[in-house]
């Protein structure tokens, strides 16, 4: 008698179809050794939105009965294997129907396995992901975060390399052979069936010990009961917004006038519980040397994350920022602001800050973040899925080639 | 038990109960179905379109402008004699209001899937029995599905019920938002012939609006004939009682799968002092929590209602009359009603007066907004029944539970 539960955490939209191939295939393969399980999505996420974190179950058990106890709680409490296919989600997601930072690993059970698709070392991810109480074991999927759309799928078969390693990393779950056989019910043959297979070979885990890791407390709220709350579905605005950092507004302020003309700083009201942040897998480096204060990213900004500057310059919130790269489509200014692969930054602190502090640091850090970018680009490293024709094909190629090959 | 069983020839899916119902819609060769978004109703259109667009199913599908339209196309298409499915959720639902009434009155075997969801505002995507009881009234039977096999199942019965002349009248599958319509289970799906077996033609004969069969459909009418017309769709609900059993015994001999009754589901009742009732996927926690507290040594059973139109009034008199107390667990409200308590409670309250010995009746609010009706809700509420059994009487005959204080 078991059951064993999985989880994918993924990104709306970008990773939809991918988590749902991982937990379909999982319930197959169960199938295949005379399990019974489901799978399902998250009911209150909104994976139609670009980038949210959001999450798939795969529940197995041996019996309609044992299921049915597993079910009774509908998200589970915890499970066997975190499966995050994003490595910038190991620093904790927020989803859109939950505000408040949930560590990636909350639900892993003691003892579990949280596997993580990246190209960064054990070491690099451990900074990023919370600690618990008790221990678990990270095992890494060598890969490039898959990206696709809502309606195209890149077929680079990381799908197949995770249920690969989900077998090595929890063999009572199922084995590489009933993987593969499921595999091959849905058609995918050859190569694909070369990479689970790989994958399984190669997947090793490193055990991470309680209390190793992220010691931030994330950020949680209370939520009220309904004697305290207000009748008639009211919610009172936040107070108005403020000059720069919270000094007072100019007298002639006028919030469109001098906004747009730069002649005094302001920054806009934000509700203190509501972080946006998990949401972003690329954020906006800004160049404050060349910026040319023409307004537009601070206009265009879907979520009003630039806050204007003494100076008149534009400091992109990272509590706020949703990484979209709307602010980097319309800046007029050649390298002015480049996306930048979220995994390379370790804080929300705040470039403006840090460019006043320290000029000359602040450029130093600032060109070899864009140098490396720029070379991750040329590798079709990150970017924000589907552009053109043929892209998901060139792009499938070489990550194939990272684990696809026979030994 | 099935004596005449056809040979297993059913194919395994990895399916949700909206997508069980779309391939239903396949299989049953619905003419006509119509749709517009809303969630979680949408999964069902997704599918249908889905198999549309792959070759597998021909039907006219018409994407409507509004869920007003959506209803007003099928009762069209069913005067005419189209077999026809269409569905909604939650405000949908409410928008398509008119359509929707006329449709049993004019006798239209429409088949609908409601995909329970909390009537906006404030905005809420997860399930609430209010949207499909809105219909409990006007000659629509409604039927309120626990698993995805049974989406699956009630669908190929509703079009086989319905569309029966004894009974001609529109029915509607409530399938909880989220439990059902968007977690996938493993369905046996049987093959054409199986269903082409089960499931006749759509005939509506002398019915039949066609140029080969001059009639005039929905006259004006005023008092000197509206009480009769009345009297007619209450007694086709009333025949519809024996139509779903004739209809769902043949589905289990055919099929080999189903339960005792069509219209309620019992467990664990036999012995029980405390009988649960509810509907829909709570079923699921119930009966964990039921199993639970028979290990240490609990008198407690369920009564799941299938069918709450028609509503098996001499079935649940029988299965509930046993017992001590009954707490009937509703994921609706009834803002102002008796005792305050939930649409089902006082249903089942009223078909239990007539009892010589009456049980204890306490109503529980749960589940509201998708919100889990946990195996530790269930066993409180089933120790506040035992308090109420214990003083011999009720103190509080309405308790919202699992709402923060």
């Amino acid at each position: 008698m078991s059951t064993v539960a999985v989880e994918v955490v993924y990104r709306g939209i970008f990773q939809k179809t991918l988590a749902r191939n991982i937990v379909r295939t999982i319930v197959f393969a169960a199938r295949k050794e005379g399990k019974i399980g489901t799978a399902f999505g998250r009911y209150g996420d909104s994976p139609e939105r670009n980038g949210i974190p959001a999450k798939q179950f795969a529940i197995v058990s041996d019996s309609p009965e044992e299921l049915e106890e597993n079910l009774a709680v509908y998200e589970a409490g915890e499970v066997d294997v975190t499966i995050n296919v994003d490595d910038t989600m190991c620093k904790g997601i927020e989803s859109w129907a939950w505000y408040g930072l949930q560590p990636i690993n909350a639900l892993t059970k003691p003892g579990g396995t949280l596997i993580v698709t990246s190209r960064q070392e054990a070491d690099a991810l451990i900074e990023d992901i919370h600690q618990k109480d008790s221990p678990f074991n990270l095992a890494i999927v060598p890969a490039t975060t898959s990206f696709s759309g809502l309606w195209v799928y890149k077929d680079d078969h990381t799908d197949v390399r995770i249920l690969g390693a989900l077998a090595k990393v929890c063999p009572e779950l199922v084995s590489l052979d009933s993987m593969v056989a499921a595999l091959e019910d849905q058609g995918w043959g050859g190569l694909k069936l070369t990479s689970a297979r790989n994958s399984f070979d190669r997947t090793t885990q490193r055990p991470v010990e309680p209390g190793e890791g992220n010691d931030e407390t994330p950020f949680t709220f209370e939520l009220l009961g309904w004697r305290a709350m207000e009748d008639g579905l009211v919610i009172r605005g936040i107070d108005g917004a403020t000059g720069f950092r919270g000094g007072s507004l100019a007298e002639d302020y006028d919030p469109i006038r001098s906004n747009a003309s730069g002649d005094t700083d302001y920054q806009p009201t934000r509700n203190s519980v509501f972080k946006k942040f998990s949401t972003r897998s690329m954020r906006p480096v800004i160049n404050f040397e060349t910026c040319i204060k023409c307004t537009l990213c601070w206009l265009q900004c879907p979520d009003t994350c630039f806050d204007v500057t003494p100076d008149g310059l534009y400091d992109a919130n990272m509590d706020a920022c949703c990484g979209c790269a709307v602010c980097e489509a319309v800046c007029p200014v050649p390298d002015c602001i480049t996306m930048v692969n979220e995994a390379e930054f370790n804080d929300n602190d705040s470039q403006w800050e840090h460019w006043t502090r320290d000029k000359d640091g602040y450029e130093k850090w600032m060109t070899e973040l864009i140098e490396v970018q720029k070379a991750h680009d040329a590798d079709s490293e990150r970017s924000h899925g589907y552009h053109s024709p043929g892209k998901y094909e060139a792009e499938s190629e070489s990550e194939v080639a990272l684990t696809g090959d026979d030994d | 038990m099935a004596t005449e069983t056809l040979p297993q020839t059913e194919r395994e899916e990895l399916i949700s109960g909206s997508e069980a119902i779309a391939i239903a819609c396949s299989l049953a060769d619905v003419d006509v179905i119509t749709a517009y978004p809303i969630r979680p109703y949408d999964t069902v259109m997704q599918y249908v379109s889905k198999l549309k667009a792959d070759g597998a199913f021909d039907c006219d599908f018409i994407v409507a402008e509004s869920e007003h339209s959506q209803f007003e196309i099928v009762k069209h298409a069913s005067a005419v004699g189209a077999r026809t499915f269409c569905g909604s959720s939650g405000v949908g639902w409410f928008y398509a209001f008119e359509a929707i009434t006329v449709t049993a009155g004019l006798r239209l075997p429409v088949v609908a899937m409601v995909g329970n969801r909390a009537l906006d505002d404030p905005g809420a995507f997860g399930v609430e029995h209010n949207d499909a009881m809105a219909v409990r009234d006007l000659g629509w039977m409604l039927y309120w599905v626990g698993t995805a096999q049974e989406a699956f199942d009630i669908a190929l019965l509703a079009w086989r019920i319905a569309e029966d002349p004894r009974v001609f009248l529109p029915m509607a599958i409530s399938c909880d938002g989220s439990f059902l319509t968007h977690s996938q289970a493993i369905v046996n799906v049987p093959t054409q012939e199986q269903v082409d077996r089960f499931l006749p033609q759509y005939d509506r004969g002398r019915l039949q609006l066609h140029p080969d069969n001059p009639i005039t459909v929905a006259p004006q009418v005023n008092e000197d004939w509206l009480m009769e017309i009345r009297r007619q769709t209450d007694d086709a609900m009333r025949r519809s009682s024996d139509v779903i059993r004739e209809a769902y015994d043949e589905f289990k001999q055919l099929f080999g799968r189903g339960d005792d009754s069509p219209f309620i589901e019992e467990y664990m009742t036999e012995d029980a002092d405390i009988v649960l009732v509810g509907m829909g996927t709570l079923a699921m926690p119930v009966r964990v929590a039921v199993r639970r507290m028979r290990e240490q040594g609990k008198k407690v059973g369920f009564v799941r209602v299938k069918f709450f139109r028609p509503f098996a009034t001499d079935e649940i008199r029988e299965a509930l009359s046993h017992c001590k107390a009954v707490g009937v667990i509703d994921r609706d409200y009834s803002y102002g009603s008796p005792s305050y308590g939930g649409v089902l409670f006082n249903e089942i309250r009223s078909a239990l007066y007539t009892l010589d010995n009456r049980p204890l009746m306490q109503s529980f609010i749960a589940g509201l907004g998708g919100r889990e009706v946990l195996v530790r809700d269930v066993e409180e509420m089933t120790s506040m029944v035992q308090d109420s059994i214990d003083s011999g009487q009720v103190k509080e005959e309405n308790t919202w539970i699992g709402v923060r204080e």
